[in-house]
């Protein structure tokens, strides 16, 4: 099951641009992929590190307007303006992580939950560079002179970069790092004992995930070519939590599930009009009652016992 | 069997038309108006009422025989104040829905992040959102019908100019609405002769603005306070206002034409001014107002069925629905280039924001006029002439 689920989800993002019937559901699929791809970075966090980071839209934000605010203002090339992005997201999350991971309990939660409104306050108040709360344009992403456009050639490029970060997290959980990862998770306790620096690998993976989340809100930004200061907003960071509890904590796979799931629920209910956040909140309430460990994880360990 | 059926449907159908029963309309394919709108979130106070306006209009047009003989039908979604979720919805009207037409777009957010993908589809699009910038510079496929930021702080500053004042505070909101008034504030001011002496902000749901009023009132030689918010915040600055026992002529902006702003501020109000459309003075207007008959009977239509005050907002939804009607009717078709050509050849419709005129370089169409300034006077809006 678990050999097969790699080469599964490759045929599955193979075979869907033959099915997809318009633009619309490319469209679906992208953002589907893009919060798969999200989440795949913060459940390494919240799963195996057992931290949770509520600023995630915060960091995702500073690479979405670091690939609109440098190129449009100061003429940076968009590729440079990703990387820049996504390295100051991880400088800063590392500033941030170095004295929390010290301490024990859910401080992470409180830092990275003021940090994030810090980062969508200043995105909506520096007016001049960032057009504010009405947001900005974002000029499009050209590499090696051609210019990506169009949900066709954009799904590709997001299909390409879920499989790579589903097939470089699962790696990741097979390395040494890993492994030490997985102690971490089993007992903390024990994983000191063995030699495990607790600190520096929560602070590794913290700073590998909002690496993460900010190259997806530069990509997200480019494809979308307009952003609202919303993008950083704390609610978002909430979605993405959810999304990582919903499919399963410590899952690869149930991030993916979590993030097909959670984005198609609003636009499936979007016909509901009116009741369609009711009916979010019931479907969310109902998971955490019947499945508290997430869908894949639960389902994974009833097929296991049926065997 | 099922297709069998159809048949038999349609050819009674034609039966019918033949027969000249007047079904017509309901056997047509119906003109779809797509509509994206922040019915919920921070914005729902503006969205709210844009879509009962438009859910209410569109009923009663097909309950007169539809246009072009065929009926409307509106597909609505609500974007939550979102304007990631208004491209998305954006998209599926366009990819999914197929629609003709849309009208929609509460927030100037919103709208921003729906025009690339008009522009492209190449689809009409009407917004109900405020700020210069949707039609400024012009989109080919972009209008809209609620009155601009700049509009207002013009006529704000021409009515403190007919006063004799010219030395101005500005406390402007960092909301969208109030950063993009601010902006053409200060561009206004400067063009028109109108010093800023202070230009102080505040947020969105600050609950006391003492500390800028007081700076305000320390600052030498201002001679009218104008305000650029939207929904509390202007009612905290009236009351704060008076605590402080400021008597400087006060000016708000158009956001808060509404009754809930009396109300909300209490005696504090009095003597307030601001721009607003006819709408809100509907039965102040004089007898000969071209505008007149047109808000009294939105006021009417909108009030009996909701059993609640209009607002400018609904209204906006209300004119871009009937020029998106009007043009559909003069284009005599759905096809979009005709549609929107028809859109911009729009020449003295009267809506409830004024008379709009549009033009391939203006695609609001509005100019002073359409704001009448107002004044607050015991407990109720009364026109300044």
């Amino acid at each position: 099951m678990k050999r097969l689920a790699m080469p599964l989800l490759a045929l599955i993002l193979l075979l869907l641009p033959l099915v997809l019937p318009n633009m619309y559901y490319y469209d679906l699929v992208i953002r589907m992929t893009i919060n798969a791809v999200i989440v795949l970075g913060l459940n390494l966090l919240i799963g195996f590190a057992g931290q949770i980071s509520l600023g995630h839209a915060g960091f995702f934000g500073i690479g979405a307007y670091a690939s609109a605010v440098l190129p449009t203002h100061f003429g940076w090339h968009p590729v440079a303006a990703l990387l820049a992005g996504a390295v100051a997201t991880a400088l800063l999350a590392a500033l941030v992580a170095k004295p929390i991971f010290r301490l024990h309990g859910h401080y992470l939660a409180m830092a990275t939950l003021g940090l994030g409104i810090i980062i969508a306050i200043v995105i909506r108040n520096e007016t001049g560079y960032t057009g504010g709360p009405d947001g900005m344009a974002v000029p499009p992403l050209a590499i090696f002179g051609h210019e990506i456009s169009g949900e066709r050639e954009w799904y590709w490029v997001f299909a390409a970069n879920l499989l790579l970060s589903v097939w470089f997290c699962r790696n990741l959980m097979d390395s040494p790092f890993g492994r030490a990862l997985r102690a971490l998770h089993g007992s903390e306790v024990a994983a000191q004992v063995v030699g495990v620096d607790l600190a520096r690998y929560k602070m590794a993976i913290f700073v590998f995930s909002a690496f993460f989340a900010s190259i997806m809100g530069s990509l997200t930004a480019h494809y979308v070519g307009f952003i609202t200061p919303n993008v950083a907003d704390f609610f978002h960071s909430i979605e993405l939590v959810t999304m990582v509890v919903v499919g399963g904590m410590a899952s690869v796979f149930g991030s993916v599930v979590g993030a097909v799931l959670l984005t198609a629920l609003p636009q499936a209910l979007a016909a509901f009009d009116g009741w369609e956040t009711v009916a979010f909140g019931a479907i969310l309430m109902l998971f955490m009652i019947f499945l508290p460990r997430g869908l894949v994880p639960t389902l994974a360990a009833r097929f296991g016992r049926g065997e | 069997m099922k297709k069998f059926a159809r048949r038999i449907l349609a050819t009674t159908a034609g039966i019918a038309m033949a027969a000249g029963l007047g079904t017509a309309a309901m056997a047509a394919e119906p003109i779809k108006i797509g509509s994206v709108l922040s019915a919920t979130g921070p914005a729902a106070f503006l969205g709210d009422p844009e879509a009962k306006t438009l859910q209410l209009y569109v009923e009663k047009i097909n309950k007169e025989g539809g246009v072009l003989g065929r009926p409307l039908q509106l597909v609505h979604y609500d974007d939550g104040s979102d304007a990631t979720k208004a491209n998305a919805f954006g998209k599926r009207l366009i990819e999914d829905d197929k629609v003709d037409i849309i009208v929609g777009g509460t927030t100037t957010g919103s709208t921003m992040s729906m025009v690339p993908l008009v522009e492209k589809a190449e689809v009409p699009f009407i917004s109900l959102a405020g700020a210069v910038v949707i039609v400024e510079p012009v989109k080919k496929w972009v209008f809209k019908t609620p009155h601009t930021d700049r509009m207002a702080a013009e006529k704000v500053f021409e009515d403190m100019k007919k006063r004799g004042l010219t030395k101005v505070a500005l406390l402007s909101e960092t909301s969208g609405f109030g950063a993009s008034g601010k902006k053409e504030s200060e561009a206004m001011a400067a063009k028109m002769g109108i010093t800023l002496l202070a230009n102080e902000t505040y947020g969105a749901k600050d609950t006391d603005m003492t500390p800028q009023l007081t700076k305000i009132k320390n600052t030498p030689g201002v001679q009218a306070v104008f305000v650029f918010g939207l929904g509390q915040g202007p009612s905290v600055v009236n009351k704060n206002f008076r605590q402080l026992g400021m008597t400087l002529p006060l000016y708000h902006a158009h956001g808060v034409a509404s009754e809930e702003f009396i109300k909300l501020s209490g005696p504090a109000a009095e003597g307030v001014r601001l721009p607003a459309a006819a709408l809100l003075v509907a039965n102040k207007l004089a007898a000969n107002d071209p505008q007149k008959p047109v808000v009294m009977d939105y006021r009417k239509t909108y009030g009996d069925r909701y059993k609640e005050d209009v607002s400018t907002f609904g209204g906006h939804a209300y004119d871009g629905l009937m020029i998106a009607v009007d043009a559909i009717k003069r284009a005599g078709s759905t096809d979009k280039a005709k549609v929107r050509d028809a859109i911009e050849a729009t020449k003295g419709y009267v809506g409830t924001g004024g008379k709009v005129n549009m033009s391939p370089t203006d695609h609001m169409g509005l100019d002073l006029s359409a704001f009448r300034m107002l004044e607050v006077k015991n407990g109720d809006w009364t026109l300044v002439e």
